[in-house]
């Protein structure tokens, strides 16, 4: 069956299989969908921006977009620090309702207290990574706390928020998936001439 | 207010910083649009209602300052916040000075546009329900001009309100500055006449026959100084409300003359013929008990049930001390205008001599006070010495020699006027002059500060 979404690591590092692998997993489990990793050499050089010193979230997100295989979301993972123009950083960028999400690590893996915490790291990846995915489904955020679409916009915010969805966005989602189905068996009984 | 029904309109020339802004706005809800320079945002104000305004400061043609200066124009209430880059937070800051909420300094931390939207919504549900307390709050206490917390008046407010829409004749009873006149015109604003005029006489200020002219008009050569026809005060009511005040005082003949007119709806100008049709809703007032004046034929009965049609009864302040915080509060935000001077407001000590104080003159007695207590102030809250509200009520003057007649007698009119709250009936009284001396002495020292204001009784 073909995945419903690949998740893909795009970073300069080498990717961390283990943890790509759970990323596969856990928003897998999050949204009840299919997802596959997706191995490829191409990187979006072009987004890196060098009088700030970072990567563009939105060239990548447009770069992902150009390289989709239809019928699939695709979240990318990236070591890279992002920003959208008018922002000093983000820690990720969707399309909302779109195809294409893209994740950082690079401030994620920033310790506190000086402290390496492994887990604590993959945690907050996989709650962005849920996070963003929510967006290109069609979800907002949510003011719900502890909720995974809630905004985070420090790492206080992101270690507060778990990685599922709360209660309405769990039905919103579920109301907009049955939307994007009757939508696509629309368009198939219907096949344009 | 949700999230959806907060519009916020990015305005930038950069279609780059327009695009990402909004997504990243847009995910939190918010409802959102984009103008890519000046007038294109000026346009979408004009159409519709937005909440924020996020306006990049150097723009071509017309830059963010001018975006911000219309924008407020064209919508008080909208958040401006600047966009900027380090060179010119100078000029943001000018923009704060010019009405801006706030600025960003580009590119700005998540967390700071994140917050800053959050505390603009906030403030501007708080806003909105600031608005709507103060609307209800309003409702509540008000009656146009006239304030009060007080059960009575609220039945007054009520039977007035319902009175204002018929055509009936009125009579406000109540003390010397009770709040009358003002009664009697929020009855006219509130009626079906509210766009013809009101016209207001005090019965007490004229003699007979100046009354009589000034009430009916007069034909040219009727009498000595009556060098051409003059109209009078019925007619210049056509349509609207005139208000009779101190109606109690006028002479037998003027009494008979007025209820012929209100009987017939028409009038004949002194020396003159002919009679001209008279449509006036008529509103009388007095601080007199009417029923004892025709009890003792001082008031003819004809008349009295003529003008007693709807009565409505103004309770004196001191039968309403709940109300006094209220009165100060309204009369103060009223008189820093007037006075040009920023007053906090009273004293607990000077609050506690307010609340002490008798009142024979009432509500205006209290607004005098309050005026010479916020031109005295030497700081922000008036105290008790500011008052002027000695024990007897009257600040005993100091005999001053070189004083001449003229001043000592303006002095002692003023010092008795503002004891009797500027009831002139009573301070003539209290004078032991009649009340048309005492109105020519008020004219005479300019006293009063207008026609239907200041001094006048009722």
């Amino acid at each position: 069956m073909a995945a419903d979404v690949h998740i893909w690591w795009i970073g300069a590092d080498a990717a961390d299989d283990r943890l790509m692998e759970t990323i596969g997993e856990r928003t897998a489990a999050a949204f009840g969908i299919q997802t596959r990793l997706y191995r490829h050499a191409d990187r979006p050089h072009h987004a890196f921006e060098a009088r700030r010193g970072q990567h563009s979230s939105t060239a990548i997100l447009k770069w992902l977009v150009g390289r989709e295989q239809p019928g699939h979301r695709t979240l990318a993972i990236t070591d890279a620090d992002l920003f959208i123009p008018v922002l000093t950083f983000v820690y990720g960028e969707a399309q909302l309702g779109g195809r294409a999400a893209v994740v950082s690590t690079a401030r994620l893996a920033v310790e506190q207290d000086g402290r390496h915490d492994p887990a604590l790291v993959a945690d907050r990846i996989i709650k962005e990574c849920v996070h963003e995915l929510g967006h290109t489904f069609g979800l907002l955020h949510c003011d719900t706390p502890g909720c995974v679409m809630t905004r985070s916009v420090n790492l206080i915010e992101v270690d507060a928020k778990t990685m599922t969805l709360c209660g309405p966005c769990e039905a919103r989602y579920r109301e907009l998936r049955e939307k994007d189905r009757h939508h696509e068996q629309g368009t198939h009984a219907h096949p344009r001439r | 207010m949700s999230k959806e029904r907060t519009r916020i309109l990015v305005v930038d020339d950069e279609e780059i910083v327009r695009e990402s802004l909004s997504g990243w706005l847009a995910k939190d809800g918010y409802t959102l649009a984009t103008a890519h320079d000046g007038p294109t945002a000026l346009e979408m104000l004009r159409q519709g209602r937005w909440s924020i305004l996020l306006v990049d400061l150097k723009m071509p043609g017309m830059d963010g300052l001018q975006v911000l200066e219309a924008a407020k124009q064209a919508q008080p209430d909208v958040a401006v916040v600047i966009m900027t880059a380090y060179a010119t937070v100078e000029t943001a800051v000018e923009a704060m000075k010019s009405g801006a909420y706030d600025y960003l300094v580009k590119p700005f931390d998540p967390e700071e546009l994140s917050l800053m939207m959050v505390k603009i919504v906030a403030q501007q549900a708080l806003v909105r329900e600031n608005v709507l307390l103060r609307k209800v709050l309003k409702r509540d206490f008000h009656f146009r001009d006239m304030v009060s917390k007080n059960a009575a008046m609220h039945r007054v407010f009520d039977l007035a309100r319902s009175a204002a829409r018929s055509q009936s004749t009125i009579l406000v009873l109540g003390e010397s500055g009770t709040g009358k006149e003002l009664l009697a015109r929020a009855i006219h604003a509130e009626s079906p006449r509210q766009s013809a005029p009101f016209v207001a006489v005090s019965c007490a200020a004229l003699t007979e026959t100046l009354l009589e002219s000034e009430l009916f008009g007069h034909e040219k050569g009727s009498f000595t100084g009556a060098v051409s026809r003059r109209k009078g005060r019925f007619e210049l009511a056509h349509g609207g409300t005139l208000f009779l005040d101190e109606i109690g005082d006028i002479s037998p003949k003027l009494q008979l003359d007025l209820l012929r007119v209100l009987e017939e709806r028409k009038l004949v100008r002194v020396g003159g013929s002919e009679a001209v049709d008279v449509d006036v809703r008529i509103i009388a007032a007095t601080n007199r008990d009417l029923k004892k004046a025709v009890a003792e034929g001082q008031f003819r009965e004809d008349l009295y049930y003529r003008l007693n049609v709807i009565p409505i009864l103004l309770p004196p302040l001191r039968d309403r001390r709940e109300d006094i915080p209220l009165l100060i509060e309204h009369f103060l935000e009223h008189l820093s205008v007037e006075t040009d001077r920023e007053i906090e407001g009273v004293s607990a000590d000077a609050l506690a001599v307010l609340m002490r104080h008798d009142w024979p003159g009432n509500v205006r007695e209290l607004r005098n006070v309050l005026e010479r207590g916020m031109v005295i102030a030497k700081d922000k809250l008036i105290q008790p010495e500011d008052l002027g509200l000695s024990a007897a009520g009257i600040r005993p003057e100091a005999h001053d020699p070189s004083l001449t007649l003229d001043e000592v007698e303006r002095r002692h009119i003023t010092a008795v006027l503002q004891h009797a709250g500027g009831n002139v009936t009573q301070a003539a009284r209290t004078l032991a002059i009649d009340r048309v001396t005492l109105y020519n002495k008020i004219r005479k020292y300019g006293l009063r500060r207008g026609d239907d204001d200041g001094f006048n009784g009722g």
